[in-house]
């Protein structure tokens, strides 16, 4: 079975500096990453900012094009130096940003953002586009009383639905995920984890879920990238990579995420009561 | 022995279609010396009661409390002086996004100098030195050339730092601490958090830490208060609350941290509320 998306040694740079009379400073942001995904499977980017992972999902999301290496989606090479996407390529590949609430135009109705991509990428017309948004709407779990409203009369969470709900408009088979939900209250977190959960098993969508929260990717991931300085560290299954990570970064990020563990916290109290102990008499 | 009292503080605004009651009939009290965590989702009204003690609420906001004292010092009947002189010294606030809390036209090293001048009565020189030593203290590398960067040359976790120094500056008594994390990599949040655990041990000073984030909770906190929708649902010791949640919103958070998660779906806070109803 071929691979939904597969990335053979890509690279990222950027001139950081130089230009007219001096030479280009290049900074190489993503140095040289493998993967390849199966359709309805999720695989994780993780690591902390300025780790490439954002730059990485760019690449995947066919916004910007990988200075070096190969992207193949369904198998067939990709490149998009000297063309756009075409239709039928773009409607295979969707994002959804991280941050609600500057990713949704504010002069635009939600029922506009959702028909856009249908009129830019498909010849449907005007009754197809709305009747396609409307059942949208109702898939992400909104009303279709929102059809007319402006997305400063939602909340975070629903403007993430909202975010997701346009993604899906072309029915992608794959959707690359930048911090869908880190912008998110717990509960709402949990919400639209679960939606995205829903869709997968509904549509057969392959997910890129770029995220710096171990909990999370753990509770919906397959397989895990760690990145770190542009390189992917390790790469692994989920449970492999939570049972025995192997290389010291990503124990490094184990260590950093806060665990709710109660004898953790019951050691964490004891040491306190001690330092008191230790300070009060 | 109670550092901070409120008791029964309630927070109005006005706005166009008539009062929103943001904070409803909330107790807090802080001992000294100990870190409080305050727990609850956006619009619980966690930052704005907060807010309310530090007296920066707009001016649509109507404050009222049955007590609100600091160190036995009753903060309603205060001069506005008297309060001033109060705010930025013994109780001090560091904020969410601290790269937006800092000015951009600044040096780092300026606006710190600033506070240590009016707020410790430090001349420039020495108000210099101790920027020096504030930054060695919340661990700034070289912290004589950092005080000459502007706040868009460093990265969040520094910009954070910086506002750390600024707020442990006057040895504060309170520091309270709106969500310091949230705008930070988990790397960066550990870093943090344990630069605020250390530096409240060390003098000694309370902490209020408001956050979402059950994992900076139980990572950090001696009580919890848990807020929801400008009431407190619940507050117990750290320990019994992760160990025994009474209140069915507190139940709802914890069980919507994916780690916790058993089946293949997250509960969210409204399964919870609503298995609530029918008894």
């Amino acid at each position: 079975m071929t691979a939904v998306v597969e990335g053979i040694g890509l690279c990222q740079d950027y001139v950081i500096a130089g230009g007219f009379l001096r030479p280009p400073e290049m900074l190489r942001a993503v140095k040289g990453v493998d993967f390849a995904i199966e359709q309805g499977k999720t695989l994780a980017i993780v690591g902390e900012s300025g780790s490439g992972k954002s730059t990485l999902g760019r690449i995947i999301a066919l916004i910007d094009r990988q200075s070096a290496g190969v992207l193949k989606i369904d198998g067939d090479e990709v490149d998009i130096g000297h063309s756009k996407p075409s239709p039928a390529l773009r409607s295979k590949v969707q994002i959804v940003f991280q941050n609600p609430y500057g990713s949704l135009n504010p002069r635009q109705k939600i029922g506009d953002v959702l028909m856009e991509p249908l009129m830019l990428n498909t010849p449907l017309p005007a009754s197809e586009r709305r009747a396609r948004a409307e059942a949208m709407l109702a898939k992400v779990g909104l009303a279709p009383e929102h059809f007319n409203r402006y997305p400063h009369m939602f909340s975070g969470g629903q403007r993430q639905r909202i975010a997701i709900a346009r993604a899906l408009m072309l029915n992608p088979r794959l959707l690359v995920l930048d911090e869908p939900v880190s912008a998110l209250d717990l509960s709402v977190q949990a919400q639209v984890l679960n939606l995205l959960a829903d869709l997968q098993a509904e549509f057969g969508l392959t997910y890129v879920f770029i995220s710096h929260d171990l909990s999370v990717v753990r509770y919906i991931a397959d397989d895990v990238l760690v990145m770190h300085q542009g390189a992917a560290v390790e790469q692994a299954s989920r449970e492999q990579i939570f049972a025995a990570p192997a290389h010291p970064y990503t124990r490094e990020l184990f260590a950093a995420t806060p665990v709710t563990d109660l004898a953790a916290i019951r050691a964490r109290v004891a040491r306190r009561a001690a330092h008191r102990g230790a300070v009060a008499p | 022995m109670a550092l901070l009292t409120i008791r029964n503080l309630t927070v109005r605004f006005a706005t166009s279609t008539g009062t929103f009651t943001a904070v409803n009939g909330v107790d807090v009290t802080v001992d000294r010396g100990e870190v409080l965590a305050i727990v609850g989702e956006s619009g619980s009204g966690k930052s704005v009661s907060m807010l309310a003690v530090m007296g920066l609420l707009p001016d649509t906001a109507t404050v009222t409390a049955d007590e609100m004292t600091f160190d036995g010092r009753d903060l309603l009947a205060m001069s506005d002086v008297d309060r001033r002189r109060l705010i930025g010294r013994e109780i001090t606030m560091i904020f969410q996004e601290p790269i937006a809390s800092l000015n951009p036209s600044y040096t780092v090293g300026f606006q710190i100098e600033e506070v240590l001048r009016l707020n410790a009565g430090l001349d420039r020189r020495a108000a210099h030195a101790r920027a020096v030593e504030l930054f060695t203290a919340v661990g700034i590398p070289d912290p004589a050339g950092k005080l000459k960067s502007y706040p868009h040359q460093m990265s969040g976790g520094q910009c954070q730092r910086v506002m750390i120094a600024m707020a442990i500056a006057t040895n504060p008594r309170l520091l309270i601490a709106d969500e310091p994390t949230t705008a930070l990599d988990v790397t960066i949040q550990k870093q943090i958090l344990d630069l605020l655990m250390d530096l409240q041990e060390r003098f000694g000073m309370a902490l209020i830490l408001i956050t979402h984030d059950m994992g900076v909770v139980a990572e950090t906190a001696d009580r919890v208060v848990v807020q929801y929708q400008g009431r407190k649902m619940e507050e117990a010791d750290v320990l019994s609350l992760f160990e025994n949640p009474t209140h069915p919103y507190t139940r709802a958070l914890l069980a919507a941290l994916p780690e916790n998660a058993t089946g293949d779906r997250l509960p969210t806070v409204s399964d919870f509320m609503a298995a609530e109803q029918p008894q």
